[in-house]
């Protein structure tokens, strides 16, 4: 049994937000894993969708790559959108 | 109970002791279904049983609590399900049956959930309130675990080899269990005629038509024996419920009003 795949667990916890990680699981396909996702995840009232991925289909970045992809030159306060001042009524962003 | 037959039941005679079966079926299947906790075959499968378990042990308490409001004698849901003994439990004899394999498990889960969903479809629309408020919040669980019986029932019977013939083993030595849902005695005729609960023999024919397409996609012979077993309904329950309270109630019985 231990070969079953593992997926990857996206809950939306609300209309209007986005889906967000919260575990994984195995499961042998996805019909399951959703069934597993519903039973390991969604029990109290967490969520009103649920996204399931198998773990091998992440392409995921290398932890080599940290300077190129994240350390940016900071020289550039035009790239920051901190100038704005947000509305109080937005939420959620 | 025996003097049912003789006597028509009353109005609430008949509801409480319908209300005991219901309650009944849920408490037991549940504590059957626990006995799994931490020794599921996986971790996602054990964590759904014991939700399953979960939803049955909420439904029973409802029913359960009703019943004893419906005595008027003071009995909680507590004192119904700790302090009865065996034989004034009303439960199916199929949901006491031993967990034996997880085919065992999943072939008695999946008569069951296919029955109790039509038979709560039907309670939804009960001219009795709390028995349509209860059944209305109780069908939405079990919609879900009827869908997923199904489908283990279909990947197990249509799996290999072994998982077929331990499913074709299931389905045959649980089969004589299953009569007993839709052969109504005197206490469902009356509440049917009084629109509380839904035509029992009617749910027989949907249920086999239900139980039917799944067998089959999963590659399972339907059996065909015709001999039901009997009498769980009214009381008369086979060795195995007296183990099953025996483990349940012991708590109460040693201890009379511990709490946590």
């Amino acid at each position: 049994m231990n070969e079953w795949p593992l997926w990857e667990v996206f809950i939306r916890s609300q209309h209007g937000l986005a889906h967000k990680h919260v575990g994984s699981l195995h499961a042998p396909d996805a019909e399951m894993a959703i069934n597993h996702a519903r039973d390991v995840y969604t029990r109290r009232n967490e969520g009103v969708s649920i996204w399931v991925v198998k773990a091998s289909d992440i392409v995921a970045s290398s932890p080599g790559d940290k300077e190129p992809l994240f350390e940016p030159a900071n020289n550039k306060v035009y790239r920051h959108p901190t100038f704005f001042p947000m509305p109080k009524e937005v939420k959620n962003l | 109970m025996t003097n049912a037959v003789q006597t028509p039941p009353t109005g609430s005679e008949s509801l409480f002791a319908y209300l005991l079966r219901l309650g009944d079926n849920a408490l037991i299947l549940g504590q059957r279904l626990a006995e799994w906790c931490g020794k599921g075959p996986m971790f996602e499968e054990d964590m759904a049983l014991s939700n399953t378990a979960l939803d049955l042990l909420g439904q029973a308490r409802q029913w359960l609590t009703y019943a004893g409001d419906v005595e008027g004698q003071g009995r909680d849901e507590d004192a119904l399900a700790f302090l009865r003994d065996v034989q004034n439990f009303h439960n199916l004899l199929l949901v006491e049956r031993p967990n034996g394999d997880y085919a065992t498990t999943m072939v008695r889960q999946f008569y069951f959930d296919a029955w109790h969903v039509l038979l709560l479809q039907g309670l939804c629309t009960s001219s009795d309130s709390r028995m349509a408020e209860i059944a209305r919040t109780a069908v939405k669980e079990v919609t879900y675990h009827v869908r997923r019986s199904s489908d283990l029932v279909v990947r197990l019977g249509d799996g290999t080899s072994e998982s077929h013939r331990r499913m074709q083993a299931a389905v045959d030595e649980l089969w004589p269990f299953t009569g007993e849902m839709w052969t109504p005695d005197a206490y469902e005729v009356r509440l049917c005629e009084q629109r509380i609960i839904p035509d029992v023999a009617a749910v027989g024919p949907s249920w086999l038509t239900h139980v039917t397409d799944v067998l089959k996609n999963a590659t399972l012979t339907v059996p065909t024996a015709t001999w039901m077993h009997k009498g769980g309904k009214q009381g008369q329950h086979t060795e195995h419920l007296g183990y099953i309270l025996a483990e349940m109630q012991f708590l109460q019985r040693a201890y009379p009003g511990a709490k946590w």
